[in-house]
């Protein structure tokens, strides 16, 4: 078993809890001076930063969520002066503003550390050829990965999602033995290797770090049997750094988190109480390094549980469960975060008062795919066939621009989407 | 001279044309045109009725989405030549058709056309300096 800092990964609790409260400290000093956001909501529960002493106090501290982030749109909630800043990525936010996150130099520096750990802990070696086919750009997936697998010293092979034959052409000659890609992409390429009439002999992969959307058991040892490989499951969300803030490691045995930079609760998403350990709730982090956006208490919207044994593998860091659901209707669309939400708001922008949609996902040849119902309400509705075939095309037009997602549209009669209790159904995910 | 068509959106669904002209018949209204455009996914029926209002209104209450658009009514002789010669002068003077459809009487052996046009009221005015028949409401939601 390798470690890329065996020193962090291996700490004692003890040590762990006091490094942890030392770094939570200075981090509620910083925000309270440096984010009026957060010093007002400490001001409102008459707390100051010295109320603060350790790791026992964080629940008296408020949550953020992702809202929060958005109402603070663009920077809000950026902890140091925009010249400090050398990165900035964004996510899909619930409606149409995206959020944004920013990075320091030093945040940077610590993202590559812990891509670099996450690296290590799921096979790769300064000796590895990884393919990055996460996407690059805004999404943290691409630069994350490749970062983390520079600073490990590996060689990167930056070539980003899709493209998928060029991609196997490249495994193929280049000697790829990691492949870093969402674990919907890793079985599609695997499919289209066999359509290719390549077999897994072909290849020299080892390892796949997949991640950046839930996946099952059952798909881990499909993944593993057709690409012959150990499949390894990473976590991450832009809002807490990325890619890196947990990971397996080849026991499998739930995801380390990187504790000495993010302190993981478990809390009832209903009444935002901390469960104790071992139970299932809400994921909640508080980053204690970052300087860019530092977030207190930030509410993933996934459920799993937390296990504070140290792993078989030496890592003394609690392992998160592989997450399990969500708390509220977000979906995972090849990689892309989509909420209901943000369908209904590109609607309303069309000009549609009250729309009625659902969206329709399924897996189709191991992708998957998004198909939006919308009723056509006599507002939207036209005698004229260029008419309707136009709308039809600038709804998917409108998704596709805001997330990214090439999605079919259907144009269904009104009342055609149930309701069940005066509420629509807004999902069918036939995926599960 | 402005002929109000009933349009209704339907779904490429089994029995749905069969449920729509039921609703019709239930409540005794007539069907004096109709014309269906289809895609991949979805229909439109375009139709002329009579008791157009109280059409539009249990159509509605059917679920249906609906809406209204005024047409152009012309009569032709059912003969060679009677629609190429509205055709030829509505392109003549530059106006565009988005769609027509058409059915011929009988025993009166002429056709009416039903012309779906954005510069309604100007074609009109043209057909009628060339002789050709523009018909009134009246004269259409009766037949």
């Amino acid at each position: 078993m390798n470690y890329w800092n065996k020193f962090c990964e291996c700490m004692g609790r003890r040590e762990l809890d006091k490094l942890q409260s030392e770094r939570l400290v200075e981090t509620i000093e910083r925000v309270y001076y440096n984010v009026p956001y957060y010093r007002n909501l400490m001001q409102e529960r008459g707390l100051m930063p010295e109320d603060i002493k350790g790791v026992d106090d964080l629940n008296r501290l408020p949550f953020t969520t992702k809202d929060d982030l958005r109402e603070n749109y663009p920077y809000g909630l950026f902890a140091v002066p925009l010249s400090e800043i050398v990165r900035i990525h964004a996510s899909s936010g619930t409606t149409g503003k995206p959020t944004v996150v920013g990075y320091t130099r030093r945040d940077i520096a610590i993202w590559s550390e812990l891509m670099a750990r996450t690296l290590t802990c799921g096979g790769a070696t300064k000796e590895s050829v990884i393919q990055v086919a996460y996407g690059y750009g805004l999404f943290t997936g691409g630069l994350g990965v490749h970062y983390g697998a520079e600073r490990l010293g590996a060689s990167v092979i930056p070539i980003s999602g899709g493209n998928t034959k060029r991609q196997i052409m490249l495994m193929k000659d280049f000697g790829t033995t990691v492949l870093a890609c969402t674990p919907s992409y890793a079985l599609y390429i695997a499919e289209t290797m066999s359509e290719m009439g390549l077999e897994k002999g072909d290849f020299s992969l080892k390892y796949g770090i997949l991640g950046a959307e839930p996946w099952t058991e059952e798909l881990r040892r499909e993944i593993e049997e057709k690409l012959g490989i150990t499949a390894i499951d990473i976590y991450g969300l832009s809002e807490i750094i990325g890619p890196g803030v947990a990971s397996e490691c080849l026991y499998k045995t739930g995801l380390h988190i990187c504790e000495d930079h993010f302190i993981p609760e478990i809390i009832d998403p209903a009444t935002g109480q901390v469960l104790p350990e071992g139970s299932e709730g809400e994921l909640v982090f508080t980053t204690i390094t970052k300087e860019g956006i530092p977030v207190i208490r930030y509410r993933t919207r996934d459920i799993t549980s937390l296990n504070y044994e140290p792993c078989r593998c030496g890592r003394t860091h609690a392992r998160m469960h592989k997450v399990i659901g969500r708390t509220d209707d977000m979906l995972i669309i090849r990689g892309v975060n989509v909420f209901p939400s943000q369908i209904e708001s590109i609607l309303i922008d069309i000009g549609e008062t009250e729309p009625h949609y659902l969206l329709v996902i399924d897996r189709v040849g191991n992708m998957d795919n998004l198909e939006v119902w919308v009723e056509v309400s006599e507002k939207l509705f036209s005698d004229e066939v260029r008419r309707l075939e136009e709308l039809n095309r600038r709804i998917a037009h409108e998704i596709q621009s805001i997330l990214g997602l090439t999605v079919r549209v259907k144009l269904v009669e009104p009342k055609t989407i149930e309701r069940s209790q005066g509420k629509a159904v807004r999902v069918i995910d036939k995926r599960k | 001279m402005k002929v109000k068509q009933i349009s209704v959106f339907l779904e490429n669904k089994k029995g749905r044309l069969a449920q729509l002209t039921g609703i019709l018949k239930e409540n005794n209204i007539d069907i004096s045109a109709i014309s269906v455009a289809d895609t991949a996914n979805f229909g439109i029926i375009r139709m002329i009725v009579s008791r157009c209002d109280e059409a539009i209104r249990v159509i509605k209450d059917a679920g249906f989405t609906v809406n209204t658009a005024d047409v152009l009514a012309i009569e032709v002789s059912d003969s060679p030549g009677g629609l190429h010669q509205v055709l030829d002068t509505l392109s003549k003077n530059d106006i565009e058709i988005e769609y027509l459809y058409s059915f011929v009487r009988r025993p009166s052996e002429r056709a009416l056309i039903l012309f779906r046009i954005r510069k309604i009221e100007e074609a009109a005015r043209i057909l009628g300096h060339h002789n050709i028949k523009v018909l009134s409401p009246e004269e259409i939601y009766g037949l």
